[in-house]
């Protein structure tokens, strides 16, 4: 599984410590088709290999859209990388989000921190063929203002009457009029009808297991809430063991996971 | 045994190392090196262990002479055959800086042809484990693929237990079960000393077609199974599997993990050791100029503290949690993973702890502690 | 608005669902229907607490003082949430500022008042401890994990 080469086309500063990168290939070939929820393999020449999810749009064929949080070497030298110099992706791996099996529901999709990343994807394909679903709802929680991801798209699309949209942060800031508090306190609030939602959760792991909770209370099936796991990866592709979470890979099995497969794991220490 | 059971006399025995490396093969089989029987690649028959035995208790290895001028009367040794097929140590691709970023050119080495000697039944089942791992998945570890590609396999029917092994209770053992081209059985006797011989594929027919060997007569087929079914009748240790996967599985918070890490020292030699343990990492190096970078695949074991790094820390960080996970995985989620479990009853793990930590006494702990449960209960 | 009209709205609420009907009857007999537009601050931190929100629409911020950055907002509480369980916990004197952000639309209940009914009657008192407490947990929770920093450092 060799990296294939890909140019920064355009590099945006998201927030402090987050960034976008926007690929195409170098031979001028249309970048790898990917489905929501799915991650590569990003290679910095000489440093290593990191696994990002895919943060753009799946029906965009022209660019390969992957933000970053510089937390460890390789996201660190990523930071530092600018439009024209090139990286190697390997990918896409990993199970998706349901964006099929959840036609008909309505959608609660709740992001922390990062976790907004992995479910950009989902929000631009649920856009895209928005009569198949019922409501949908984005519950974003994360650490200040100044944190907030994709300011403008999100105020774009909150724009819309079609979509609601709630975000909280855990501190405030000056300006902020928002809501301050735990994103699981959006949930009691939201606009869905539990009997008939999906909710897809993706942020740092305590904060989904009290967002699983709080969204089991509400009502929502068990068999209808999906998580994003994470561990260390190396090979991505099930044969280093590396990633294994319990009895699954999270590169194979997993990204994505419903409650029920995740059943017992979660409250287990250091699996 | 078949009717198709030949021997082969020891004299003739080097007839049998020239078919294995003919076609270009390396034949790689036991020698004795440094204290220790290790595979290498072997030519001559007196490269073999030639009267040569081990002596194994938990943490302990010894050889020693034995009492005949047997071929294959030791057992198994630290290596396993993993070290051939999926090598500690493999570059995956090097690469360089150029005008556009950098390029990488993919690895032309040309695979090497293997024929292995010795092979026993819980390592042939060792094989087949890391086949269904790392041939029969999605992605394909394009390194084992080349190696294992025509490898020929000549098994060999233990006549001996080790005092570590347990075979029996994986159900891998001492019959080797499938997978070889030809499986021998070493018979030393008042008759004399000779090899049973039988094929288990249509390679192993025609080498054995090529070879001076003669039809067995009932006595020797007699003699044979009589030897394997007392090498099953003195295995040292056992193991219930019965309701093993769901023991472990429920059993995460028993007081014999924090037991067994007060003496395990994560090592890793067990990983090291292992035969069917296939863990392995990803090294980026370059060189001084920074020009020049390569790709290594280097064995790992998940009894290291960086194997389950994740931004800030590692998952795994207490002995205790670290020995669950190898032993749950090797015994339990190996079954839901791959339908079977991990280990197969060589009894290396127990040998070469360092403090003798042996696994088949951790899961009777393991038992015994639980409380009765619909499957882990005793019953 | 009508009283009855405040008692359905007050029934119809999570929050006091399964009371026993003469249990509602005290609870919405003196509610009323309050309108606080933006910035209005709806106590202070040491007052007496007597009153407790229903909030309708619109949204309340919890504030610290601190005599350096002025007021500091801790939580918010929104539309379908409780503002206000000081009441009901000696020495019942409100523990932080709460301030109108978005205009809101509010019944406002007699704490006071349902405080010493509930000396009285244990019945009334049990229930309405009952409920405060899953919510005084619940809050006690979410803000111990918002404590976390859990998006600001490695978890």
């Amino acid at each position: 599984m060799i990296p294939v080469r890909y140019r920064i086309g355009k590099v945006r500063r998201e927030t402090h410590d987050t960034f976008t990168l926007e690929l195409h290939r170098l031979d001028g070939q249309p970048p790898l088709r990917f489905r929501p929820g799915q991650f590569n393999m990003l290679y910095l020449f000489g440093v290593g290999e990191v696994a990002i999810s895919i943060s753009g749009d799946p029906d965009d064929h022209e660019n390969l859209v992957h933000t970053i949080r510089a937390v460890g070497t390789v996201t660190k030298s990523l930071e530092h990388l600018g439009p024209g110099e090139v990286i190697g992706v390997r990918g896409p791996y990993g199970r998706a989000w349901p964006v099929e099996e959840s036609r008909g529901q309505d959608v609660v999709l709740v992001a922390g921190g990062i976790g907004l990343a992995p479910l950009r994807p989902v929000i631009h394909h649920l856009l895209a063929r928005r009569a198949d679903y019922g409501r949908i709802v984005l519950l974003y929680g994360t650490r200040s203002p100044a944190d907030i991801l994709f300011r403008r798209e999100l105020e774009r699309w909150r724009a819309r009457l079609d979509l609601d949209i709630l975000v909280t942060v855990d501190r405030m800031a000056e300006d902020w009029r928002g809501s301050v508090g735990l994103v699981t306190t959006l949930i009691g609030r939201a606009p869905f009808d539990p009997a008939r939602a999906t909710a897809m959760i993706c942020g740092p792991e305590v904060m989904m297991r009290y967002t699983m909770a709080e969204l089991l209370e509400r009502g929502v099936a068990s068999e209808s809430l999906y998580l994003s796991m994470e561990r260390n990866m190396k090979c991505a592709v099930g044969l280093c063991g590396h990633c294994q979470f319990g009895p699954t890979f999270i590169c194979k099995d997993g990204p994505v996971f419903s409650a029920p497969e995740m059943a017992g794991l979660l409250n287990l220490r250091e699996v | 045994m078949s009717q198709s059971a030949l021997i082969l006399e020891r004299e003739d025995f080097r007839h049998l190392l020239a078919a294995l490396g003919a076609e270009g093969r390396t034949v790689i089989g036991p020698t004795l090196r440094d204290g220790a029987i290790i595979y290498d690649e072997i030519s001559r028959v007196e490269d073999l262990p030639i009267g040569w035995r081990d002596e194994q208790s938990p943490g302990r290895y010894r050889v020693e002479r034995s009492d005949r001028p047997a071929l294959f009367d030791y057992v198994v040794g630290p290596q396993s055959w993993k070290k051939i097929l999926h090598p500690p140590a493999v570059k995956l691709w090097s690469a360089r800086r150029t005008a556009e970023g950098f390029t990488i050119d993919a690895p032309v080495e040309p695979p090497r042809r293997y024929a292995f000697l010795g092979v026993r039944g819980c390592e042939m089942e060792a094989i087949a484990r890391l086949d269904r791992i790392l041939l029969e998945g999605e992605y394909v570890d394009s390194t084992y693929a080349a190696n294992r590609e025509g490898l020929f396999l000549v098994a060999v029917n233990c006549g001996r237990s080790g005092g570590n092994c347990f075979c029996t209770s994986m159900g891998t053992g001492p019959r080797v079960k499938r997978g070889y081209d030809l499986v021998l059985t070493e018979l030393i006797d008042a008759e004399g000393h000779r090899f049973l011989l039988e094929a288990g594929s249509l390679r192993g027919e025609r080498m054995l077609a090529e070879l001076p060997v003669r039809i067995a007569a009932e006595a020797e087929q007699t003699a044979a199974t009589a030897l394997i079914e007392a090498t099953a009748a003195g295995m040292g240790r056992q193991v219930e599997t019965a309701g093993l996967r769901e023991l472990l599985r429920e059993q995460s918070n028993s007081p014999v993990w924090d037991e067994v890490a007060q003496r395990c020292l994560t090592c890793a030699n067990c990983t090291m050791v292992c035969p069917t343990c296939f863990c392995s990492t990803v090294e980026d190096v370059t060189d001084l100029t920074g020009d020049h970078a390569e790709r290594w695949q280097k064995w790992d074991s998940c009894f290291t503290m960086d194997f389950s790094y994740l931004h800030g820390g590692s998952v795994r960080q207490s002995t205790r949690s670290r020995y669950r996970q190898w032993l749950t995985h090797k015994m339990s989620t190996w079954i839901d993973q791959f339908g079977e479990p991990g280990c197969v009853g060589c009894g290396r793990c127990i040998t070469w702890c360092p403090v003798g930590i042996d696994l088949t006494a951790e899961i009777r702990a393991i038992r015994e502690a639980s409380p009765a449960t619909t499957n882990g209960g005793r019953s | 608005m009508s009283g009855s009209s405040i008692e359905k709205i007050i029934a119809s609420h999570p929050f006091f669902a399964g009371l026993a009907a003469e249990s509602l009857r005290l609870v919405a007999e003196k509610a009323r229907l309050v309108e606080l537009p933006a910035g209005e601050v709806i106590f202070h931190q040491g007052e007496a607490a007597e009153r407790f929100y229903l909030i309708r629409t619109g949204r309340v911020a919890l504030d610290v003082y601190t005599p350096r950055r002025g007021r500091y907002t801790i939580q918010t509480i929104e539309n379908g949430e409780i503002l206000g369980w000081s009441w009901l916990v000696p020495p019942y004197l409100w523990r932080f500022d709460a301030r109108v952000i978005e205009p809101v639309e509010a019944i406002e209940l007699d704490g006071r008042r349902l405080r010493e009914l509930g000396e009285v009657d244990h019945d009334l008192g049990y229930e309405l401890y009952k409920r405060f407490a899953t919510l005084i947990g619940r809050r006690l929770e979410s803000t111990r994990i918002q404590l976390m920093d859990l998006y600001g450092s490695s978890h």
